[in-house]
């Protein structure tokens, strides 16, 4: 019975790997072999020249940087903004309560380019089209609803007792929610970190339509742009999406242990 | 501060971003169903209910991409759930090396989407990919074609991508949950004589069954909105065979520039997410007072 399980894992490893080597594969294929070769699990001479020309003749650099300026502020913003709500949403029963959810709940399942147009419209009012500031107010909004109900989960997953006591000798109720819940709550603030910068990182859609700019531009919307400018030169193109996935994946696979955690103990409580 | 006003306090700042920047904007997105949206003079004219009778009456490619839609969620969620759930189980046994293979296996789910649809179409592409070889040689098809071209079978291109992206979705869910089942409850059936394959029959599905339900049904309206894999991938072609109603949405208004009519199918998509959203939330309270 023991044994069984290994093909399986092996099976699945496969699956995962296997899209993700074969573009590693393209990007440090030289274009002639590309299609001299055809379909071989490796070329017969690799070269270097994708990465070089990505990151130094392109723009790639500008775009990683604006990926992970938008990415990081959004996440620490969101994290902050939803700490205080899901904090709110656990602790107090008040009026309200459930119009407040059910309203988070329905913008998430509206399709996201109906309202394209009209936040193009607000981002002109406010003067921040083709800026990195608008995309990160933008993003803060859409990902706050889901980091609410994240956080909310573990602050229902903290003892109340706690909190009280300290309340009792004196601290005012935020001293309390700094000093002994969120320090309790670490473990859902680094998950949810986690999925709002993964998130952010990855959106395409928003950063294609606000932002015209070169420079302002993020690496998904850089990337598009790439290929829908040189359609045909696989490899340049496959040395980009190797070098997106990169910081996700590093990112990800630190903070995965921490999200499994933080499910459990709000599963636990709930 | 008394606790309603702290309440509000606390909320104050979440309320404020999604006021501006989500619903007002959909207000605003939802009047838009109700114009006629003239491009080249750039002004709109209003139309009432014109443009929803237009979709009912002879809309055919919104019915065939609300079928789509459907085999598109169901097939994705199946594969999704089947191979994550198993995954879960494998995990939570553990094995040596897992401390590194989990996070590997995890991966895809840190993959931007857009990504992930151009990696898969790569992988489809006779030119770069391997795939075609792979179905000629295990006999699928009788020559190394490109699946996404062939509108009988090319939603399961999509279908491949998101799947490979959404098992660990499932795995990180279904783990969490099989985690936090006590221990001492399979100690105790252990002594009772209880084997490994009823244990799991009649100890870890029934508790881990209100996780499983919930996530599933709620991923399937995350799913049915999921446009971009199917965007990059077959951009809802060849002749609309992989259109779903999420893709046609955004067809219309950024191809054909009416946002009129977008909004009036975004509406349609809006409402039938929300009869299922309703019928879900009833679901789930018979769920909690059953347990």
């Amino acid at each position: 019975m023991k044994n069984v399980k290994y093909p399986f894992i092996i099976g699945f490893l496969v699956f995962t790997l296997f899209p993700v080597f074969w573009m590693l594969k393209i990007s440090l294929t030289p274009d002639r072999l590309l299609f001299s070769e055809g379909i071989v699990a490796w070329p017969s001479r690799i070269t270097f020249d994708h990465y070089y020309a990505v990151l130094v003749e392109g723009s790639f650099p500008d775009y990683f940087m604006n990926s992970f300026i938008v990415s990081f502020t959004t996440a620490a913003l969101v994290t902050i903004i939803a700490a205080l709500a899901g904090y709110a949403l656990s602790r107090f029963q008040f009026k309200g309560k459930l119009a407040i959810m059910t309203i988070l709940l329905v913008t998430q399942m509206f399709p996201i380019v109906m309202v394209i147009a009209p936040i193009y419209n607000v981002l002109t009012f406010i003067n921040l089209v083709d800026s990195l500031t608008g995309l990160i107010l933008v993003y803060t909004a859409f990902n706050l609803p889901f980091a609410c109900f994240l956080m909310q989960s573990f602050f229902d997953g903290a003892p109340v007792e706690l909190e009280e006591a300290a309340m009792m000798d004196g601290c005012t109720r935020l001293q309390a929610l700094e000093k002994i819940t969120l320090p309790l709550c670490l473990p859902g603030i680094g998950a949810t970190l986690g999925f709002v910068f993964t998130a952010a990182w990855s959106e395409l859609l928003f950063a294609l339509m606000f932002i015209n700019r070169q420079s302002q531009m993020t690496f998904p919307a850089g990337i598009m742009n790439f290929v829908t400018k040189f359609s045909v030169d696989w490899g340049q193109m496959a040395a980009a999406m190797i070098l997106a996935l990169i910081p996700v994946c590093i990112f990800f696979s630190y903070i995965q242990r921490f999200i499994v955690q933080g499910l459990t103990a709000g599963a636990l409580k709930g | 501060m008394n606790k309603q006003t702290q309440a509000w306090f606390y909320l104050a700042p979440t309320l404020l971003f999604i006021f501006l920047l989500v619903l007002i904007p959909l207000v605003t997105g939802i009047s838009y169903a109700f114009y006629d949206f003239d491009l080249i003079s750039g002004t709109k004219e209003f139309v009432g209910f014109d443009q929803f009778i237009r979709l009912l009456g002879e809309d055919e490619i919104f019915t065939m991409s609300l079928v789509n839609t459907l085999f598109w969620t169901v097939s994705s969620l199946f594969f999704q759930f089947m191979l994550g759930f198993g995954l879960a189980l494998i995990l939570n046994s553990g094995f040596k090396g897992i401390s590194i293979i989990q996070p590997v296996l995890f991966v895809p789910w840190a993959v931007p989407s857009f990504l992930i649809g151009l990696m898969w179409v790569w992988m489809f592409n006779p030119v770069t990919g391997p795939l075609p070889y792979l179905f000629e040689a295990i006999g699928i098809m009788d020559k190394a074609e490109n699946l996404l071209s062939d509108p009988d079978h090319a939603m399961w291109g999509p279908i491949t991508a998101n799947v490979w992206f959404g098992i660990p979705f499932f795995t990180i869910m279904l783990l969490a949950a099989l985690r936090s089942i006590p221990k001492e409850i399979y100690e105790a059936a252990e002594m009772d004589g209880v084997s490994g394959l009823q244990a799991f029959r009649y100890i870890t599905v029934p508790l881990i069954a209100p996780t499983i339900l919930i996530t599933l049904l709620i991923r399937a309206i995350w799913i049915a909105n999921f446009a971009e894999i199917i965007i990059v991938m077959t951009n809802g072609g060849p002749a609309n065979s992989t259109q779903i109603v999420a893709t046609y949405i955004y067809d219309t208004a950024y191809q054909k520039m009416d946002f009129g009519y977008a909004s009036v199918i975004s509406i349609a998509l809006l409402f039938l997410l929300m009869i299922y959203g309703f019928t879900l939330g009833r679901i789930r309270q018979k769920m909690t007072t059953y347990i």
